[in-house]
């Protein structure tokens, strides 16, 4: 893959509900190696985008394509077997099964026992074995390797957020496709989940596309920025063309005047672009 | 010593049988129940392995292992009929078709004059019998303890707890659904096809939506959290209504009281722990 092409491309991407256009028209282009900000005001639009880009909807219109080939009609489990994975807004991790046994789950697509578990071939022991040693690997990564056999369900919030990202890790993914990582988190956990997340690109080389509205951290963490308002692409650019582009503004003003008005606590309050680079 | 036991068979040897093959169609259910499905076909594809068995047994002499793999066969063709259009989608409808396939399977059976009609089907020999049918039992918890406990048996517990992230996780949903329903279905053919060869008769009425809601039932009462729990919920509610004998007129009634309270107080079944998963 050449440098100058994308490992995500997004083209034309549409979503009709009837009549209503949640997302319309989107492009985004995401490089390797690199943490992507999808940001925008609630109802945007960037939920139902990864909805589209993971398989889970189908779209109305428009591509998608990871490292040059389309993904297009492709169900969910043959996008992460291409090196997809994904969170989602609310977690869903599967709470009955141990901690362990989640991110087991992610390695679905990689394992290749068949029916050499019905007499426990040694091929099947190997692969089980070395599956779970992996999946301790990863839990360690994300500093959950003391709650491996804990019910998952039993977790605290953050860290079920940090379950469902070893999850996502056990998929052996290029691209991750993180749906508001921080949603719910305390100031500190933010903190540590940065630093995580972090690690994913420059220790792992993995490449990110990221939901937030926390400002603070997609600043700081973000190479690069979709803003969406209304299902559609108002600026695209560094965070820091992106602070002062005069349709993100009024996107983001518009929307706290709005709320102010109607009295309600405006979720971006503190979110604001320009306010997080003061 | 010997002598007593082979009494006690004799005594009790429907019993006996009855306890093993329902053992046998509450696995069956399981399965489906297992990938976040309902079936309510499992009576059908029970009486259709019987008359598929018995048949080829009574008219055609087949050997007795020549009559069960038919008896399997013919139930799993019917499922990927059945599971073809209505598994792609999400929800009840395979409840919903499977009644259908109930109705349907009762209405051919009742009106099929080579197979009996409405007087069934009668004289079938003595084939199989208890070994073969715990025997079967037996094969099937083993196999279905090893597919729990490894990727595939965490492929169906993510299922059920949430399809969309196990299909996100890489888990091919509807092969899972599809290759469940067809394995169901060929117990199910198993089950009726052991059962027929034990009781020389067999007919319509036994195969009815009555049928698939006590097998159903099996496993709700015993849980699904491991192989073992739904045939333990066969093997309580068979005996049940034989313990409840000397009840005479309230035995129906306690019969039924026991189990709304089972369902009630236990909803997740008598055994609800599940099977760890990481062996």
């Amino acid at each position: 893959m050449s440098s100058s092409s994308p490992l995500l491309a997004v083209e034309g991407l549409t979503r009709r509900f009837q009549g209503l256009v949640a997302v319309d028209g989107v492009d985004v282009a995401v490089r390797e190696g690199t943490v992507h900000g999808l940001i925008g005001p609630n109802g945007a639009g960037k939920t139902t985008c990864f909805n589209m880009i993971s398989g889970v909807l189908p779209p109305s219109e428009g591509r998608v394509s990871l490292d040059g080939h389309p993904l297009d009609g492709l169900p969910p489990y043959r996008r992460t077997a291409r090196g997809l994975a994904r969170t989602f807004q609310n977690i869903r991790i599967f709470s009955e099964m141990t901690v362990l046994e989640n991110v087991m789950t992610g390695m679905h697509a990689r394992l290749t026992a068949g029916l050499g578990i019905l007499w426990r071939s040694p091929a099947f022991r190997a692969e089980e074995r070395a599956a779970k040693a992996r999946a301790r690997d990863l839990l360690g990564f994300v500093g959950l390797l003391a709650a491996a056999d804990h019910r998952a369900g039993d977790l605290p919030y953050g860290d079920q957020r940090r379950l469902e990202i070893a999850r996502a890790l056990a998929c052996e993914p290029r691209l991750v496709l993180l749906d508001e990582p921080a949603a719910g988190m305390n100031p500190a956990e933010t903190h540590a989940l940065l630093g995580l997340l972090r690690r994913l690109r420059d220790e792992r080389g993995l490449t990110l596309l990221l939901v937030e509205h926390d400002m603070p951290l997609v600043m700081s963490l973000c190479d690069r920025l979709t803003v969406l308002n209304f299902g559609k692409r108002i600026a695209d650019g560094t965070p820091a063309e992106v602070r002062r582009d005069p349709a993100v503004i009024a996107a983001y003003l518009g929307a706290q005047q709005a709320e102010a008005q109607t009295g309600a606590v405006p979720a971006e309050a503190s979110g604001h672009p320009a306010e997080a680079a003061r | 010593m010997w002598e007593a036991l082979d009494d006690f068979y004799w005594t009790y040897q429907s019993l006996i049988h009855a306890i093993g093959v329902n053992g046998i169609l509450a696995l069956s259910v399981y399965v489906v129940l297992a990938v976040g499905q309902l079936s309510l076909g499992q009576a059908a594809f029970m009486g259709v392995g019987a008359y598929t068995g018995a048949l080829l047994t009574v008219k055609f002499g087949t050997p007795f292992a020549v009559s069960m793999i038919a008896a399997a066969a013919v139930p799993a063709l019917l499922a990927l009929v059945v599971g073809g259009p209505t598994l792609r989608l999400t929800g009840v409808y395979l409840a919903i078709a499977t009644i259908g396939l109930g109705e349907i399977t009762h209405i051919v059976l009742l009106n099929w004059d080579y197979a009996g009609g409405a007087l069934g089907l009668s004289g079938i020999p003595e084939r199989g019998g208890v070994w073969a049918i715990y025997g079967t039992l037996a094969v099937l918890l083993v196999g279905f303890t090893l597919v729990a406990r490894s990727r595939v048996g965490r492929a169906m517990e993510a299922m059920r707890e949430d399809e969309a992230a196990a299909g996100v996780m890489g888990v091919n949903l509807p092969r899972y659904r599809m290759t469940a329903l067809v394995v169901s279905a060929a117990m199910a053919g198993i089950a009726g096809c052991l059962s027929a060869h034990v009781s020389s008769f067999i007919g319509p009425g036994e195969y009815g939506f009555e049928s698939a809601v006590r097998i159903l039932s099996y496993a709700l009462l015993g849980g699904i959290g491991s192989p073992v729990a739904p045939v333990l919920g066969a093997a309580i509610l068979t005996l049940l209504p034989e313990v409840l004998r000397p009840l005479a007129d309230f035995r129906l009634m306690v019969n039924g009281l026991i189990i709304v309270l089972a369902v009630l107080f236990m909803p997740r079944g008598i055994l609800p722990w599940r099977i760890a998963r990481t062996g």
